[in-house]
Formats: C-alpha cells, structure tokens, sequence
C-alpha cells in the first residue's frame, strides 16, 4: 500500500468508502435509528466517539496485542468505551438514551468498530488511525442523519422534532416503519451506486 | 403453557428479529444470496442462542445483579458469548465432525451478530424468567431463520431476473426484504 497522507484517510470515509452505503457494514442502527433525525445524529456521535477510541487504542497497544488473541481483545476495548458511551448519555441525555435503548450497548457488535480495528488500526500507527476513525465516524453521522432526515420529513412532517410543512402535507406513516427503513435504504444505495465511488 | 405459546408467536411473527426489530442485518443481507449459507447461518444462529440466553441469564442472575455490576453487562456478555462461540467451536470439531462440517464457518461470524447479542439483552429488559428465556432465546432465532430463508428463496429467483443496474445485490434485496416486512407488518396485533 502507498503511502497515504493523514487527510487522505480522514477523507475516504466520508465518499469512497462511507460505511453503510459502501462498505454495507453497521445496518441495524442505520435501520432502527434513522426514525428521527435526533435519533440518527446521536447515533452517529456514538458510533463515531466509540471508533475513534477504539482505534486510537488499538493502535498504541498493537505491538503487545498478540496476534492469535487480537479478535477479543479488540472487543473488550471496544465494548470499555461502549459502556463509556452508555453511562454518559443516561447521565446527560436520558430522554435519548431511552429512545435508543438497546442499539447502544448494541454498538458493540456493530461491525465498524471491529472492522475498522481488524482492518485498519492494528496495521497503522496512531495518528493515521485516528484520522480514520474520524473519518469513518463523520461519514457514518452524515449518512445517518441524511437517511433520518429525509424519513423523517416524509413520514411525520416533522425536522427535529419541529413541523416541516403547515399544512396540506399529508405524511405517509409508510416511511417511519419497519418497512419503509428497508426500502428507503435500498433507494439510498442504489443511489449511491449510480453517483458512482468519484 | 398458553403463555408459552404466545410468546413463541410473539417471538417468531410479531417481533421478528430481522425484519420488525431490525437485529442482526448483516449476516442477513451477506448470506441470503444463496439458499445453502442461509440455512447454515439460521441452523448456526438457533443453536448458539439457545446456550448464549441461558448463559447469560445465569450470569446476569447469580453474579452481576447481586454485586450491583449491572453496567458491566456489555462487556461481560461479548465476552460470554465470544468464549461460548469459540467453545462450541472446538466441541464439534472434536465431537461431531458432521455438524461442524455444515455449521464450522458460521460460528464465527454469529459471534459478531447483534440479533445474538440483543435477545440476550431483550430477556434481560423484560426480566424473563429462566423457562422465558429459554423459549425466547429458541424462538427469536427461529424467526431469523424463517425470514433468512424466505429472503435467500427470493434472492434466488431475483438472480435470473434483470435488474437495473445501480439497483443490483444489497440494493434490491433491501427492497424485497422491505416487502417481506410489510408482510410481516400484517402480524401486528395478533398477540
């Protein structure tokens, strides 16, 4: 591999490679967390906090983390600055921390933090891999956010809580089911599919 | 025994892991192109779950409640599903060759799926009793096999037909699956 510059890393996960849409990896919170666009965003903060963590660590201990062992070790890490995540958000933002309720703990097992680990931190010093956690956390923020806005404004009216249209707006309750997550996805990466990788 | 039976309704239809609670969507969408991985993983998936709930109940029960550890349940539970995982693992290599031929490369990959890792979390939030448990963690799984199933046997007729091109793979299988789960949608209520 090349020789990357840090901007360059920061900058592949916000088109090239951003997570949901390219990559296919973390779909369940992209699914049950996109119902609103407070849900979506907070989500996003979450994963991308937990990432850059994780990857900042990972890659400060990959000389000690024993190669036959990286899988668990990788995840207690993780998991360390999930329950980080947790405790401050029911601290701070309860009502959000109980809409989300069991996608946080959930991040665990969320494939990024763990991908981005295997694949990128274990192999790459610490300044690099933070810009990659960054980045990969910010593109996963955005396509959050942009999936929960426009299901969001197509199924309740509404923008962070605030009404879109006055009126004459009927909103199709369609979108912010189950049903709809699925397909507005499905729109979504087909879109990305033909805005091509650039 | 009503009440079981209810729940397993509830389990497997009303709330089906994949396609109402949105649990477990990556293996969902990354083994559902062909009918044989798809029946691996839903096999994998029900056999891990059952041993996964129980043991996790047990641990939430005698160790963790009763020394007030209640926020290290994350850390504890991957790491007691990893653990049982790779057990398993080496149980059936050992023990039933022939199991582990058909299930060996999904056992892996089950432990990073958040349908395992979210029934355990679900028994725990309803504070289910261990019989509870033990149905809800066999019938969860049952239900992301039923949908993983259903969802390969259409990928795979999709497969022979033309499908625009930017609309290709994941793309129009997140579509299908959005039509099965209006399909599941109509269970609503039911229970």
């Amino acid at each position: 591999m090349a020789k990357k510059t840090v901007f360059q890393e920061f900058k592949k996960g916000l088109w090239s490679e951003v997570p949901p849409y390219r990559l296919v990896l973390g779909l369940c919170p992209t699914l049950a967390m996109t119902k609103g666009v407070d849900n979506g965003f907070g989500m996003g903060l979450a994963v991308t906090f937990v990432l850059v963590c994780s990857n900042v660590l990972i890659s400060a201990l990959r000389k000690v983390i024993p190669k036959d062992v990286r899988i668990a070790c990788f995840i207690v890490v993780v998991a360390t600055f999930v329950i980080i995540v947790e405790l401050t958000m029911q601290a701070f933002t309860y009502p959000l921390f109980l809409q989300m309720g069991i996608f946080i703990p959930l991040i665990v097992v969320n494939c990024i933090p763990l991908g981005r680990a295997e694949a990128f931190a274990y192999k790459n010093g610490m300044v690099a891999s933070f810009a990659d956690g960054l980045g990969m956390g910010l593109g996963y923020t955005i396509s959050l956010t942009v999936l929960a806005i426009i299901r969001e404004i197509l199924g309740n009216n509404t923008f962070w809580n605030h009404e879109v249209f006055s009126s004459g707006f009927q909103p199709f309750a369609f979108m912010v089911t189950a049903p709809g997550a699925f397909v507005c996805l499905g729109l979504m990466l087909c879109l990305m599919n033909m805005l091509g990788k650039k | 025994m009503g009440d079981y039976f209810t729940l397993v309704i509830a389990c497997i239809f009303v709330n089906n892991i994949l396609l109402i609670q949105y649990l477990g969507n990556c293996p969902f969408l990354g083994t559902s192109k062909r009918m044989e991985t798809a029946v691996g993983m839903a096999m994998g998936v029900v056999f891990v779950l059952v041993m996964a709930g129980a043991a996790t109940w047990i641990v939430w029960t005698f160790i963790l409640k009763p020394f007030g550890l209640e926020f290290l349940r994350t850390l504890a539970f991957i790491l007691l599903i990893a653990t049982l995982v790779q057990f398993v693992e080496m149980f059936l290599k050992k023990n039933v060759p022939t199991l582990y031929s058909a299930l060996g490369i999904y056992l892996p990959l089950i432990t990073t799926n958040c349908a395992v890792l979210g029934v355990c979390f679900i028994n725990i939030d309803n504070e289910y009793t261990f019989m509870q448990t033990l149905v809800s963690s066999f019938a969860y799984p049952v239900g992301f096999g039923l949908a993983l199933i259903l969802l390969a046997g259409v990928r795979e007729r999709i497969l022979l037909a033309r499908v625009p091109k930017p609309l290709q793979d994941t793309s129009i299988g997140l579509i299908t699956a959005g039509m099965m789960s209006l399909a599941f949608f109509g269970f609503k209520g039911m229970v």
